[in-house]
């Protein structure tokens, strides 16, 4: 049953958006986020029909009270899933408020925050003026003085002119101060490479903050985490930094009605294996589900962890993967040098050397600015075909 | 358009007389005049006291009571040993460094003094006067200056950086402005809450240069929030003198251009600073607005103990400002003349400062360092496994090698 989605976001009326693979599977339903011929002619394969019959008993699987509620839920795309978590949460509240640029009644660039300045009023749902650096500092102020704000960059490459006062103020505070002053802030936006949006508006920003000593980072994939973490990041005591990523708004998916949080320190389990450890996150899970069906249809048997939490990594449930399978394969969209995948490779070489059979594989963007032609910038993405490349590699 | 209107609105609606624009109506000139950068009048200087600590005939400022004004001379006079005292410790290597205020007494005390506790004050580096006034004690002081186990920062931060949010005073960071923002947005939290207080932040005219500056006078204007920005204008941002600062008259008209109401105030005089700020906060408080203040004086100590300002400045100007501009003797003649103060309290005052601030020292020093563990805790509220493995690495290696380690700190 595949389900059209219709692009509201600003950019992509005329950009199709390449999610092919199915993002989640509940007993008995597909949703496939995209129509396009060639994920329809996968979907009539009955080739396909056998392995979403195994996909399925390997069903996405985050909380065991999750899958009881499967028939029930209700269908939203990604961006009401935040919008739904962010209102939730200030309706429980009071303190939470949000702050950016047309973040009111425009209802933010990416729709997250529709519908809530006409809700809970002007001051708690505030535009700014354009001043990253200045709004960021407010809400790290607001964040001292009682309030849990929601700080959204309008694209997360404008959070570079936060910088010093995410690295210098608010991981830094809650330390200097000797724990009088706690900054439980929420700093979001859409980042990662788009389409042709251009090399200022395609940042990654995570390889950036992942040094900064006391915040958090967390990286949305699915309506169902995306809710759940945004739900997690504003009840954190913690400066939490949530990456979204651009393509990824319009995911459709079905969750639970009853209320949950999901633990910003926990990876997600999305498909179970025994050959070969994939970890991935954000909009690079799907090209490696993508991937994945290829590999299986060749026999291959891989596990996919979607990492979620960038900082810090979950090395419990990494460990446990790596120990069974020997075979780590990082698959990122950060620029090679210095990215969450160098630090995590690092991170599993010192911690679970003796359980790798093979040196880990790391495939990330080139470390080129995003160039705007669509062909190149496509190919400084890393695409399914290297992927299954790279898993035969390393299962020689 | 009706034409049945007078001629005048006629004319208006036709666009001959000024055009309707958001923020209201701009009138047409037919002169091509441009408005010049600066002013040859400059922005006039809102004083009380003569340089002789004499009121100014047809001043208007608040009385002051005799307990206030004796607590604010005195804590102005504590400041000034502190700094003298403590600048010493450092010269003797006792502590690593040290930020003095000398000549900045009377906009430290006396700002503070016309604040109101509630008030979240956001420091710069060079406003320890007003933890003084809201009373944090001479040996907390010390003990933040030595870095010791009775720190309430764990020593983690410099010396001079106090922070305690039992006095409502944010612990201080050494970046430049990133606080005037923090304090826009505790305005709006308190704001938000309808509290009958307000921010407060300070800073340099070094400071009003930093891009933070800017947009947070402009947030508060556009959110009308309840925040005072005081601007210790005291000529020089370490070796910058203010003509190479800006060439704007100082920074009181900057306010103007972000629609928030300034005023501009000698700074080396008590009774004006806190007449301004008390007046300030009523308005920042009651009408929802931001206030800027430029207190005008002169930094007569060096930027830190890392400085040697003579290098840059002439010594003649800085003894100048030194005697001719002491704010803290211009206070002392208002309060005597009122009968309020003696040369035998006076000398009480100094000889048991001294005493005491000596006494400080000795205790902060030998007070042992915070534990290993407070390295490691704070970082988050709960400390995640890579800092709990790295902390037991590092204790581990204490253990086994005690002897390359300082003994006063507990593993």
């Amino acid at each position: 049953m595949a389900t059209l989605f219709h692009p509201t976001a600003a950019f992509s009326t005329s950009h199709k958006l390449h999610i092919p693979s199915p993002i989640s599977v509940r007993k008995g339903q597909i949703f496939v986020v995209r129509s396009d011929a060639r994920m329809n002619n996968l979907i009539s394969r009955g080739a396909h029909k056998s392995q979403t019959q195994r996909l399925l008993t390997n069903a996405v699987a985050t909380k065991a009270d999750n899958s009881s509620s499967s028939k029930t839920g209700h269908e939203l795309l990604l961006f009401e899933a935040l919008q739904e978590g962010l209102e939730e949460e200030m309706e429980r509240d009071p303190r939470v408020c949000v702050m950016g640029e047309d973040v009111g009644h425009y209802g933010g660039s990416y729709k997250v925050t529709k519908g809530l300045a006409p809700k809970f009023g002007d001051l708690r749902v505030l535009d700014t003026p354009i001043a990253e650096n200045a709004f960021t500092g407010m809400g790290i102020g607001a964040a001292m003085t009682g309030l849990r704000p929601v700080v959204e960059g309008m694209n997360m490459g404008f959070l570079l002119l936060a910088f010093n006062q995410i690295s210098n103020n608010c991981g830094m505070l809650h330390y200097t101060s000797g724990g009088q002053f706690k900054i439980p802030i929420v700093i979001r936006g859409p980042g990662g490479v788009g389409r042709q949006l251009g090399a200022e508006h395609s940042q990654r920003l995570e390889s950036y903050f992942q040094s900064i000593p006391g915040i958090q980072m967390v990286a949305c994939s699915t309506p169902y985490n995306a809710k759940g973490l945004m739900k997690a990041a504003i009840r954190s005591e913690n400066p939490v930094i949530l990456f979204e990523h651009v393509l990824l708004y319009n995911l459709k998916e079905r969750i639970p009605d009853e209320e949950y949080v999901l633990s910003l320190e926990e990876a997600e389990m999305v498909r179970p294996g025994e050959h070969v450890t994939i970890l991935t996150y954000s909009r690079m899970r799907y090209h490696v589900m993508q991937a994945a069906k290829t590999l299986v249809n060749k026999g291959y048997d891989p596990e996919v962890i979607d990492i979620r939490s960038l900082k810090p990594f979950d090395l419990y449930t990494i460990g446990n993967s790596v120990k069974k399978t020997h075979r780590v394969l990082i698959v990122e969209e950060c620029m090679r040098t210095g990215g969450i995948g160098a630090s995590l490779t690092a991170a599993i070489t010192e911690n679970f050397n003796d359980y790798l059979d093979a040196p880990i594989i790391c495939l990330s963007s080139q470390d080129v600015p995003t160039p705007y032609a669509g062909t190149l910038e496509e190919w400084t993405v890393v695409q399914p075909a290297q992927i299954v490349t790279a898993v035969e590699q390393l299962c020689q | 358009m009706n034409l049945n209107r007078d001629g005048d609105t006629l004319m208006t609606l036709m666009g001959t007389t000024g055009i309707d624009f958001p923020g209201g109506t701009v009138d047409f000139i037919p002169e091509m005049k441009f408005i010049y950068g600066s002013d040859k009048e400059r922005i006039p200087c809102y004083r009380v006291l003569d340089d002789n600590g004499q009121p100014i005939a047809d001043h208007n400022f608040v009385q002051v009571s005799e307990e206030v004004a004796v607590k604010m001379y005195t804590d102005m006079v504590t400041l000034r040993s502190m700094d003298t005292i403590f600048y010493e410790a450092q010269r003797q290597g006792r502590i690593s460094f040290y930020v003095t205020a000398i000549g900045e007494e009377a906009i430290n005390v006396a700002s503070a003094a016309a604040l109101a506790m509630d008030d979240v004050v956001f420091p710069q580096y060079r406003e320890a006067g007003v933890l003084l006034w809201r009373g944090f004690t001479l040996q907390e002081f010390a003990n933040q200056l030595f870095s010791n186990k009775y720190d309430n920062g764990k020593g983690r931060q410099m010396p001079a950086h106090y922070g305690s949010n039992k006095h409502n005073y944010v612990t201080i960071a050494s970046t430049i402005a990133t606080q005037i923002s923090h304090a826009v947005g505790a305005a709006y939290s308190l704001k938000m809450d309808k509290k009958d207080a307000c921010a407060v932040t300070y800073f340099g005219d070094g400071g009003s240069s930093e891009g933070d500056f800017h947009a947070a006078l402009n947030f508060a204007a556009v959110m009308e929030a309840p925040v005072i920005f005081i601007c210790r204008n005291n000529g020089w941002a370490i070796s910058t003198p203010i003509s190479d600062q800006f060439r704007s008259d100082g920074v009181v008209v900057k306010g103007q251009a972000y629609g928030v109401r300034s005023i501009r105030v000698d700074g080396n005089d008590a009774l004006a600073i806190f007449s301004a700020v008390q007046a300030a906060r009523k308005m920042a408080v009651t009408e929802d607005r931001p206030i800027l203040i430029e207190a005008l004086t002169y930094r007569v100590g060096h930027h830190s103990t890392s400085d040697d300002s003579t290098k840059y400045r002439p010594a003649n100007e800085i003894e100048w400002w030194r005697v001719a501009r002491d704010p803290v003797a211009r206070f002392r003649k208002w309060i005597e003349n009122n009968g309020w103060w003696n040369d035998r309290a006076e000398s009480e005052l100094i000889n048991n400062l001294r005493q005491r601030l000596l006494h400080t020292i000795q205790v902060a020093e030998s007070v042992e360092k915070p534990p290993l563990a407070d390295a490691f805790s704070d970082v988050y509220d709960i400390p995640p496994s890579n800092l709990r493995e790295q902390e037991q690495w590092l204790k581990e290696i204490v253990k086994e090698q005690p002897q390359e380690y300082p003994a006063n700190i507990s593993v």
